[in-house]
This record gives C-alpha cells, sequence and structure tokens, in this order.
C-alpha cells in the first residue's frame, strides 16, 4: 500500500515537473530569438540611417550602404510573385476542383509534397542550369525570379489547397443547382471565397522568398553591385521597357552574407543593419498575412 | 440556339481544365528538370571519377593541385552540424509540442504559437550571422580550444531554428489523438503528465517520427548557417571544435568562385548536389509514408 501511495505521488511530482519543463522548453526557442533581435539590433545601430538606405556598396564599411540590395530583393520579389502565383493557384484548383483521384494525381500530391522539402539550394543548381545556361538569361533578374518562383511554387500549391478545401461543399452545391458549370463555380464562387488565405498563404510563401540567398548565390546574383536597375520607363515610344529584367542584381541576404564573411570587422555592423532592413520587410509581410487572416476569420463563418 | 452556346461552353470548359492539368504537371516537370540536370552532369563527373573514389576516399580536395573526390568528407560535415541541431530541436521541439497540446491552456497557445511562426520566418542567413558573432564567441568562454569556425555553433543554432517545424508538425499529430482515449486513461486515474507520455505520444509516434525526420532533412539541407559559421575546410571528423565543410556549403563557396562552367571542379556541385538531393529525399519520403500512415489511422 506504502509503494502505491509513494508511485502516485511520484506521479503527481512529474506532472508537476513537466508543467514547468514544458513551458520551459516552450519558450527557449522564443526567448533566444529575442537575444537574437536585440543583439543585432545593437549591433546594427550606428549604422541604421538614411545614408545606409541610398548608399551603394563600397570598399569602406563606413561608407557601405544597401541600395542596391534593397532594391534587388524588391524588384526579384515583384517577378516572382507574377510569376508563382497565377501558376500555383491553377495548379492547386485542378487538384483539388477538378481532378478525380487517380494513380497520376497521387503521384503529383507525393511530387508536391518532397518539392516542398527539397533543399533550396538544390533549386540553385536547377536554375543555374537551366535560366543560366540553357536559356541564356544569365546572370540577370528574371534568372533570380524565375529560380525563387520554382523555389516557392509548391507552397503556393499547398496552401491554396487548403483554402479551397476550406470553402464548405454547399456553396458549390449551390451554384450547380443554379446552373453553373464546374468552372463558373470556381471562378465565381470558390476562388473569391477562398482568396484571403490564398493571399496568406501566398505572402507568407514569399516572406520565405525574400531571406532565401543560396539559390541566388547559386544562378550568380552579384556580390558588388553599385547600380540600380534599369528603368521600366523610356522616354521615347513605347514608353515601357523590359530591359531591366536582363539586369544583374543583388538581393539583401547576398550582401548580409557578403558583409558577414568579410574579415575585416567593420562590415559586421553593415551586416547587422542590413539583417534589420530584411526582418522589416519579412515582419511586414508577416504582419499583412495575420492581417487579411484574421479579418477573414472574423468575417467569414461557415 | 441554346444547344449551340452549349457546345462552346462546353469547349470553354474543357480548355480551362486543360489549361488548369498543365499547370498541375508542372510541379512534376520541375521535379524532371531536377533529376535530370543532376544525373546529367554526375555522369560527366563519374566518367572522370571512379564512383569507389567518391563513396571512399577521406579527402575532399577538388580546388587544390592533389585532387581527392572522397564526398565522405563533406558528408561528415554535414552530420556533425545536423546532429547538433536534432540535439536541440528534437527534444525541444517534442517537449514543447507536448506541453502546448496537452498542459497549455488556450490563451498561452495563442500567444506562443505566433512566436513560434515568427522563429520559423527568420531568414537563415540572420541566424548565421548570429552563429558566428553571438554563440561561437559566447561559447569560447566556456571550450577555450573552440576555433571561430567550427559544426557545434552553428548546429545549435540551426537547432533553434527547426524547433518551429518539429514542434509544429509535432503537436499536429498529438492534437489529432481523439480526446475519447485521454478521457479514458484520466478516467483511470492517470496524470495529465501520464495520459501524454504513455498514451497520446505512443498513439501519435508516427506523426512524430515524421516531423523529425522532416526535420533532419531540413538540417541537412540547411546552407547559409554553415557556410557561415562552419567554415570552409572539408575535413573527416567527429571533433564539433574545428572548422569543417558541408556538402551544401561547399556549393555556395564553389559558384562564389569563378570556376568554368564545363570544368570537372563545375560539375563537383552537381555531384554534390546529386548526393544532398538523394539523402534528402530518402528522409522526405519516408517522412511522407510515416505522415500518411498516421492520418489514415485518425483523420
Amino acid at each position: 500500500m506504502d509503494r502505491k501511495v509513494n508511485r502516485h505521488r511520484l506521479n503527481i511530482l512529474l506532472d508537476r515537473a513537466f508543467s514547468v519543463v514544458g513551458l520551459f522548453m516552450t519558450i527557449f526557442g522564443i526567448g533566444v530569438l529575442v537575444v537574437l533581435l536585440v543583439d543585432t539590433f545593437l549591433d546594427a545601430l550606428p549604422r541604421l540611417d538614411w545614408q545606409f538606405l541610398t548608399g551603394f556598396p563600397s570598399r569602406r564599411p563606413e561608407r557601405a550602404g544597401a541600395l542596391s540590395a534593397w532594391v534587388g530583393t524588391l524588384v526579384v520579389m515583384v517577378v516572382t510573385i507574377i510569376l508563382a502565383f497565377p501558376l500555383g493557384v491553377a495548379a492547386a484548383t485542378y487538384l483539388e476542383e477538378f481532378s478525380r483521384k487517380n494513380r497520376l494525381t497521387e503521384f503529383i500530391e507525393i511530387n508536391i509534397a518532397n518539392l516542398a522539402a527539397v533543399p533550396s539550394i538544390i533549386y540553385g543548381l536547377l536554375g543555374l542550369e537551366v535560366f543560366v545556361r540553357a536559356m541564356r538569361l544569365e546572370r540577370s533578374i528574371i534568372s533570380g525570379a524565375l529560380t525563387l518562383a520554382i523555389l516557392i511554387l509548391p507552397l503556393i500549391i499547398v496552401a491554396t489547397r487548403e483554402a479551397l478545401r476550406a470553402i464548405p461543399q454547399t456553396i458549390r452545391e449551390a451554384s450547380y443547382a443554379l446552373g453553373a458549370t464546374r468552372w463558373q463555380t470556381v471562378r465565381n464562387q470558390i476562388l473569391p471565397a477562398a482568396m484571403p488565405a490564398i493571399l496568406t498563404g501566398t505572402i507568407l510563401a514569399v516572406s520565405r522568398a525574400i531571406g532565401e540567398a543560396a539559390p541566388l548565390i547559386m544562378i550568380g546574383a552579384l556580390t558588388y553591385v553599385a547600380f540600380l536597375p534599369s528603368s521600366p520607363v523610356t522616354p521615347d515610344f513605347p514608353f515601357l521597357s523590359f530591359r531591366w529584367l536582363l539586369d544583374p542584381f543583388t538581393v539583401l541576404p547576398i550582401q548580409i552574407f557578403n558583409w558577414v564573411s568579410r574579415p575585416q570587422h567593420g562590415f559586421f555592423t553593415n551586416a547587422a543593419a542590413g539583417i534589420i532592413l530584411l526582418l522589416v520587410i519579412v515582419f511586414i509581410l508577416n504582419g499583412i498575412s495575420a492581417y487579411i487572416r484574421h479579418r477573414y476569420e472574423k468575417r467569414m463563418r461557415w | 440556339m441554346p444547344s449551340v452556346s452549349g457546345i462552346a461552353r462546353r469547349r470553354n470548359e474543357m480548355i480551362i481544365e486543360g489549361l488548369l492539368f498543365m499547370s498541375a504537371l508542372s510541379s512534376i516537370l520541375i521535379t524532371a528538370g531536377i533529376i535530370a540536370i543532376l544525373v546529367f552532369e554526375t555522369i560527366e563527373f563519374f566518367k572522370v571519377v571512379p564512383l569507389k573514389d567518391f563513396l571512399t576516399d577521406t579527402q575532399w580536395t577538388p580546388l587544390f593541385v592533389n585532387k581527392h573526390y572522397g564526398i565522405l568528407t563533406l558528408f561528415a560535415g554535414t552530420f556533425l552540424t545536423t546532429f547538433f541541431a536534432m540535439i536541440v530541436a528534437l527534444p525541444v521541439g517534442l517537449i514543447s509540442a507536448i506541453y502546448l497540446s496537452e498542459y497549455a491552456p488556450a490563451w498561452l497557445r495563442s500567444i506562443i504559437k505566433p512566436g513560434l511562426e515568427v522563429l520559423a520566418a527568420i531568414p537563415s542567413v540572420v541566424y548565421g550571422y548570429f552563429a558566428l558573432l553571438f554563440v561561437t564567441p559566447l561559447l569560447q568562454r566556456f571550450i577555450p580550444h573552440l576555433s571561430g569556425f567550427n559544426s557545434i555553433s552553428p548546429g545549435i543554432v540551426m537547432g533553434v531554428m527547426i524547433i518551429p517545424i518539429v514542434s509544429s508538425l509535432s503537436e499536429d499529430a498529438l492534437h489529432a489523438v481523439p480526446i475519447s482515449l485521454r478521457e479514458g486513461a484520466l478516467a483511470l486515474g492517470a496524470t495529465r503528465f501520464q495520459v501524454a507520455t504513455r498514451v497520446v505520444l505512443p498513439a501519435a509516434l508516427s506523426g512524430v517520427a515524421s516531423s523529425f525526420i522532416l526535420g533532419i532533412s531540413r538540417a541537412i539541407g540547411e546552407t547559409m548557417v554553415v557556410a557561415i559559421a562552419a567554415g570552409q575546410q572539408p575535413r573527416l571528423t567527429l571533433n564539433p571544435l574545428v572548422p569543417i565543410e558541408t556538402v551544401t556549403a561547399y556549393i555556395v563557396q564553389v559558384s562564389l568562385g569563378d570556376t568554368p562552367t564545363g570544368t570537372l571542379e563545375y560539375k563537383t556541385i552537381f555531384a554534390a548536389g546529386m548526393s544532398l538531393f538523394v539523402v534528402t529525399f530518402v528522409f522526405n519520403i519516408f517522412s511522407y509514408i510515416l505522415k500518411k500512415r498516421f492520418r489514415e489511422e485518425y483523420e
């Protein structure tokens, strides 16, 4: 009897202990995150000024800026979204709304799950061989955007499928009952209703792409770019130019990598300032995504 | 005229369905493309370097005069960093998953889960900076022989980076275990800890294992953290205190240099990439199968 009581006490003790250990482990990661952010911010403080945002890279750390890097990041991201979003949504729409369950669609499914977990550097090898070499697009903005578009395509497909799956079957049935075809149902009912969730997932995928350095290093994005892409607007007819798509570029993560790998300590400060800039962009995107999700959850209850 | 417009409409439907189908096929095209270029360049590579040397040589020096192509040297580096990442990510991820699923009150969950999501949203180059300039100097205070580049510091930081993956996927698995199992155990007088470790965890084991394997695969393929903080010195060692080079870091090192395309040095990155792809592919498929088995059991 005594042993049984002791064992029971031990179990209660273990239970209490775990509620402390568990809490500690759960906030451990967040604690590290806070240390990381504070440490980097303190390192960056001396370089966080206007000149850093408007200056080109330089051999002298105190004069080096991140202009070409953040412009490159924004431009590459815009092109990436234009390429990946329609394709990803279309693929997911087919898989969720049109396909019948068969060997092929099952294969596509496993394939997408695997693609989402392929190391990003492998996409860089693909981009290098296909876009840079075979298609002769060189180390350009369009090569980088195509590579990143392929990288985030599986993420957009997965997010869109989840969004479509959340739309109740009754909506589809009501639409069919009114005589709408499958495509009319998808275009007029399903996609609009799922759009907030699709956008949320897409923004998260893009915020992942913004932080990627490895695949863009592979396709040869430069580490020292002292110019901006050529202007999309020209003074002569037809006033629009797409030459900038073929311009060399750099992005913030590569610029940070470059600064952090220099032996001179002065550049570490620049790396920290670049990180703060990058994190601001990533957090803004995550914030927008959270806001859309929040509004959507409030408005729509099936 | 309704029949004519009906036919036109049906034709439109079929065209659209065809276009959507082709979009879905594009994902297969991507995989095919990846495999094709890796296989093609790797075959070229093995025309010069015998497979036996590739798998058994104990040095990796393709950029030196005296060339050796022992891929195990790079995988030793990958193994070390992955090992330390897992020492951090697996226990912390699993314990926090159990805590969030079985212990935490709803209000705490609603604060902590977005916090973990932020952790996953931080770009890896940021973690690299943190490993090189914060964790390594910190560790050097306790381990005086620790080199400025090493495998333990990026390993630990990578572990922190992977916590959210393990934690959130494991929690999904634990959460999917039917409440009736918990109620049954609680009714027999079990504590929450007993319920969690003897009922819920065994029931969710395949789902939890799936998240572990995905975490390992992620660590193997992670590039920037190790490229920044682990060094560029391939060596066959299990010593965590010295500079090493991982498979991924080697690929980055070559593409940063001026290696001309078509040379053997250039092909080494595809051979290394192929090895990396095969290893992570095995892990990914294994993880997918476990997850699917788990889903079939409970959903």
